[in-house]
């Protein structure tokens, strides 16, 4: 048994205490651990998708005490792409955050992030649902201190409609649970799953009720129509960093949708028929077209970049409730590129915001470092927006033809190819708001103190992300190959079923099995 | 014993639905502490109900009570608890800096 797979969770949770008890004071050390500390996780995290890329499911028994009765880690070809892409995207987040200097605006901002990592990883790699509920809860109260880090009114107040409509996602969550054990007797997920197989239909009101409960939730994380609208506020107050490292926990909700609904509840099961094509796919495409639409009306540039995380959060749900293989590659695909496009495109907006102050759409007088702030810009709105030649187009094309032999193919062609259309014009009503109509205004004589170039390393983070959005499309046939043979693992559970059930742990005899 | 459970559960749920929907910060940090409750009592239920039973597994026991749900109330209880007083401290925080108690986004911003 390799020890490898706790580490991504064991080192910031070491690392974010010492940070708070030791380096409080030292803003030099917190930065050199925090960096240190995610480099390192980088490193695992590549080891680790490494070890899977194979095939094989890296199982972890926590004091070696056997599933369904002990807490398993386990990671798959999925978690560990997730894993690797949280600590890619968390490298990038926290240079932007040095480099700008929002790590020194409030206390305790490298310790929270640490915790975050570890909620966000833990998340990814937890075998068990009420785990998954703990780490869950573990990332939102790292989350609700960055959201309101370096305070201010807006700011508190955007905070207090994200935590309460979370709590009331936590709450929901035990529910499904509470529903969930009754009928089953285990949480365990591999457990769960086999147990549900077996279900007759007399005892299924529970397991559907479970079903939609926990459906329900993790459409709360991941900002899906109609349950999306604590994301524009939360998102468009929370410091840069924090709202671009934010990209990812979105992404958590899809991942615990993908996970729990291909192998607890697939979409052949009688319990929850119907479940993905006649409930999640229309709530999926109303998110694109909304946060495409809103994206279009919003007045402040850190709105429109929220909504655009609603609509490409919305693109992944459409690719993702078609399930069927071709679609979850799509969405995989789509995942890893919508999260470093919206990581990119927050920091962007923070890049305009230390030159203007404030991120209303109307002419202002140009902003330093205009050439390249507009240059990234444009870049990344390209990518989130689906134009040809970047990631987003090529996942937009796979979404639209994993959606042609099905159905309901004209709806989701025209949602899409619509909305993209809309997205394309209202990322450039904004940018030529912000930098072409720039040069007819005159600086006026109160903006020189406000005036200040972001710092070198601030573009380096934001060149970074989209640099890796380049190599996403440039290796766009080796990452969908790679991402073919995960809907493949995802839609074949049998191996991760028995890898968990299997294994012997403390106190079981080999021979007993399962 | 049942029917008194269930209608607990139902009352606690109900008050806090009420109560959250209110859009005040006090109202609706009230809700979700009676939510929690709720929660906490469906998941002892879910276990089903037994009178004078000890959670413990052991051999040659007759009776005894499901151990789990008890563990998972305590996490709960635990998160919860950390949870309500995080929602408190912010909430106090933003009223005293904005001087006002509601929790949807005040007009007049693009909110939409």
């Amino acid at each position: 048994m390799t020890h490898w797979i706790i580490l991504p969770v064991i080192l910031p949770a070491i690392l974010a205490p010492f940070i708070v008890l030791a380096a409080r004071y030292h803003i030099g050390i917190q930065r050199t651990f925090s960096l240190a500390g995610v480099i390192a996780m980088i490193g695992i995290a590549a080891g680790l998708a490494w070890t899977a890329s194979d095939g094989t499911i890296i199982l972890y028994q926590l004091g070696d005490w056997a599933a369904p009765f002990g807490i398993v880690l386990v990671g798959d070809r999925l978690s560990t792409l997730m894993v690797l892409l949280t600590t890619v995207l968390a490298l990038f987040v926290l240079l932007y955050a040095i480099g700008s200097g929002w790590d020194d605006r409030g206390r305790h901002f490298h310790a929270l992030f640490q915790f975050q990592l570890m909620g966000i990883i833990g998340a990814f790699l937890t075998g068990d649902l009420f785990n998954l509920f703990v780490f869950f809860e573990v990332l939102l109260i790292a989350s609700y201190g960055l959201m309101i880090h370096a305070g201010g009114n807006a700011r508190l107040r955007a905070g207090v409609q994200y935590v309460l409509f979370n709590l009331l996602g936590s709450t929901l969550f035990l529910f499904a649970l509470g529903a969930l054990y009754a009928e089953t007797g285990t949480l365990n997920m591999a457990d769960v799953a086999q147990r549900i197989a077996l279900a007759d239909g007399a005892e299924t009101v529970g397991i559907r009720l479970a079903a939609v409960l926990l459906l329900l939730v993790f459409a709360i994380k991941a900002a899906v129509v109609p349950l999306h609208f604590w994301l524009p506020s939360s998102y468009a107050e929370a410091p840069a960093p924090v709202a671009a490292l934010f990209a990812i926990m979105t992404k958590v909700g899809a991942y615990a949708i993908i996970r729990v609904y291909t192998m607890v509840f697939p979409p052949d099961l009688d319990v929850t028929a119907g479940l993905h094509t006649s409930w999640l796919l229309p709530a999926a495409l109303v998110s694109v077209a909304i946060g495409m639409i809103g994206l279009l009306a919003a007045k402040h540039l850190d709105r429109l970049v929220a909504f655009a995380v609603i609509g490409s959060m919305g693109m992944v749900m459409v690719a993702i409730s078609l399930f069927t293989q071709t679609s979850m590659t799509a969405a995989l695909y789509y995942i890893v590129h919508s999260t470093l496009a919206a990581a990119a495109l927050f920091l962007i907006v923070d890049l305009v915001r230390t030159g203007r102050g404030d991120l209303r759409l109307t002419a202002q007088p140009m902003i330093p470092g205009a050439a390249l702030t507009s240059a990234l810009f444009m870049v990344a709105a390209i990518a989130m927006a689906g134009l040809p030649p970047l990631s987003g187009f090529i996942g937009k094309l796979l979404i639209l033809s994993a959606a042609f032999p099905t159905p309901l193919v004209v709806w989701v062609w025209a949602v899409v190819l619509i909305s993209s259309l809309i997205a394309v014009v209202g990322f450039s009503r904004a940018g030529s708001i912000l930098f072409w109509k720039a040069k007819s205004v005159p600086p006026g004589p109160d903006t020189g103190d406000r005036m200040q170039r972001p710092s070198i390393l601030s573009y380096c983070a934001v060149g970074g992300l989209l640099l890796l959005l380049a190599a996403h499309t440039v290796f766009a046939g080796p990452a969908t190959a790679y991402m073919a043979s995960i809907s493949q693992q995802l839609f074949n559970p049998e191996p991760y079923i028995s890898t968990v059930l299997g294994t012997p742990g403390k106190l079981s005899t080999p021979t007993e099995g399962h | 014993m049942e029917l008194l459970v269930a209608s607990a559960i139902g009352i606690l749920t109900a008050g806090g639905i009420y109560l959250t929907l209110r859009l005040r910060t006090f109202p609706v940090i009230l809700g979700i502490s009676l939510l929690t409750y709720a929660v906490n009592v469906f998941l002892f239920a879910s276990g089903r109900l037994t009178i004078g039973a000890a959670p413990v597994l052991s051999d040659g026991m007759e009776r005894y009570a499901d151990p789990l749900p008890q563990a998972l109330v305590l996490t709960a209880i635990v998160i919860s608890f950390g949870m309500t007083a995080v929602a408190v401290m912010i909430a106090l925080g933003s009223y005293l800096g904005s001087d006002d108690d509601h929790i949807d986004d005040p007009r007049g911003e693009d909110a939409t």
